[in-house]
């Protein structure tokens, strides 16, 4: 099964971070990205910039509104998403407690409902459905 | 220092003051902050006074008793700082700080507070988490830095919580003292369970390879510990961690995971063994002249001890560890215990007999619990029920994320066929 790892943690600048912080944190991450795909799990992963830098799009009111700034404004931003494949959730649970973030931010583990590859979606695996 | 053939050998003042630091760092340490519970001021106090010793001592030489040189230059300067900030606050100096040195302060009668300094870590009002790396950077000195790498934490995230701690100690006021013998299994519990924290700190980072291993400074501070309480418990878990580093070479060969009982005896490290033996015969006389049950850490020990005899007899002695683990784990029936037991009593009765026990073992947890995975796996396999094996393997291999585990645990899979 697919999983997505969200990573959702504090956003903090380069400044405040600091430059040492800044380096373990980037080290810790590399590290934990080499091992997913050393065991032959990883399917993506991504970082993201900050959510400052973040366009939101809706149509919900009948015209386009334009929003500088993310969806939702709270203390924890979505700062990275990691895709892996995985038998089951509770070898998605072993990966998302090794994940840097679990230390000062939250991992969402959510499987993932089916994916659009070469020119067609792959099977539905929606629960109930 | 003299060294063979007459010729004195003179370390110079930069060297003497790092050895002082290495091995007196947490007496000083605990003696400065004993009096004001402020461990962050004592910190400070003690880094000016190496300081100072490292300018003046390649002037004035190292003194005869370099640890009471730094205990009396702290201590002035520990005076000068809280005095500055009576006469801040207009409160009456109490008295006028000195600055005489004096060189006749007997080092064997400097009293020794690290046992104090080790319960104030390990105080209930302490956050259960914090309470290891406390203990590695007071007692020991260690840098945030280093304890970070070691927790695979960032070591702005170990600071700021070793900071509230030490904040929490001096305003809520945690006395450096040993607890009184009413409260003292359970604070001796807590302070042990800390220190074998510093030796199990659980792999918390996935393919950090390079992370810095604390385990030798985990066996000081329960050497320490053992030979500062001399508890039967004390000498128990630093006779577990002496048999556990005695075969950090031989766990892992080429990057693949080796099992205890296929380890090569060879590749064990005998000072440590005996380290371990010692410690634990300690543990016995001390627990039969108390007459206190035995405790979960000489439990463990005397495992490690069955299985360290090997290397003697050529052979295990499993009908020994069936009954220590059956022991353990009436006294402390972890997940780990109870798997431990299952594979213990294959051993003994044969495959079914520990296939049995996992399957009858009713905690939620274990579906999800990787060794319960590994075992049965392994257990399947010498039952001769391949299929099974094979699911099994799969289903430890998915749940484990550990490197060298996962190369063992695939090619016990691929053998099977």
């Amino acid at each position: 099964m697919r999983y997505a790892l969200l990573l959702h943690y504090p956003e903090m600048s380069a400044e405040e971070l600091g430059e040492e912080a800044l380096a373990e944190g980037m080290a810790a991450f590399d590290a934990y990205a080499k091992a997913l795909d050393a065991a032959g799990v990883l399917r993506s992963a991504e970082v993201l910039t900050p959510s400052s830098t973040t366009t939101t799009i809706t149509r919900a009111t009948g015209e386009l509104l334009v929003q500088d700034g993310p969806f939702a404004d709270t203390k924890e931003q979505l700062g990275g998403i990691v895709v892996i494949d995985v038998p089951d959730l509770d070898a998605a649970l072993a990966w998302a407690e090794k994940a840097p973030v679990a230390e000062y931010g939250h991992v969402e583990i959510r499987p993932s409902a089916t994916r659009f590859l070469d020119g067609a979606w792959t099977p539905w695996t929606y629960p109930g459905a | 220092m003299d060294v063979p053939g007459g010729v004195t050998a003179t370390p110079s003042p930069q060297v003497r003051a790092a050895e002082v630091a290495r091995t007196s760092y947490g007496r000083l340490l605990a003696l400065v902050a004993a009096g004001t519970r402020d461990l962050a001021l004592a910190e400070d106090v003690l880094a000016d006074a190496f300081e100072r010793a490292l300018r003046t001592w390649p002037e004035t030489g190292v003194p005869d008793n370099p640890v009471g040189w730094l205990l009396t230059v702290a201590r002035n300067r520990h005076r000068d700082v809280l005095g500055s900030a009576a006469v801040r606050t207009a409160a009456p100096l109490a008295q006028a700080p000195e600055h005489a040195v004096p060189a006749d302060l007997d080092p064997d009668r400097i009293p020794d507070k690290r046992l104090e300094l080790l319960f104030v870590c390990a105080h209930p009002a302490i956050d259960r988490a914090i309470r290891t790396p406390l203990m590695l950077s007071t007692v020991l000195g260690i840098e945030a830095a280093r304890i970070a790498a070691a927790f695979a934490l960032p070591t702005t995230t170990v600071s700021q919580r070793l900071v509230r701690a030490k904040r929490r100690i001096r305003d809520a006021g945690i006395p450096f003292v040993v607890p009184s013998l009413g409260d003292v299994p359970a604070r001796r519990d807590a302070v042990l369970e800390a220190v074998y924290g510093a030796y199990a700190i659980e792999w918390q980072v996935a393919g950090a390879q390079e992370r810095t291993s604390l385990a030798d400074e985990a066996r000081y501070l329960a050497v320490l510990l053992a030979s500062l309480l001399d508890d039967a418990e004390a000498c128990g878990l630093a006779s577990l961690i002496s048999f556990a580093a005695s075969r950090a070479r031989a766990r892992e060969v080429d990057g693949r995971f080796v099992p205890l009982e296929e380890q090569d005896p060879a590749a064990w490290d005998d000072g440590l063994v005996a380290d371990g033996e010692r410690l634990l015969a300690r543990a016995t006389l001390l627990r039969e002249r108390s007459g206190e049950p035995i405790g979960r850490f000489q439990l463990e020990a005397a495992l490690q001890a069955a299985h360290a005899g090997r290397r003697r007899t050529g052979r295990v002695d499993w009908d020994g560890v069936l009954r220590l683990t059956e022991a353990l784990v009436t006294l402390a029936p972890t997940a780990g215990a109870r798997v431990a037991l299952a594979a213990a009593s294959a051993r003994v009765h044969g495959p079914e007999a520990g296939l049995a026990l996992l399957d009858g073992d009713p905690d939620p947890r274990l579906p999800r619990f990787q060794p319960a995975w590994a075992t049965r796996a392994r257990l399947l396999a010498d039952a001769g029920r391949v299929a099974h094996a094979r699911d099994a393997y799969d289903r430890a291999i998915s749940l484990t994320t550990e490197p060298a585990v996962r190369v063992f645990l695939e090619e016990r899979r691929r053998a099977l066929g």
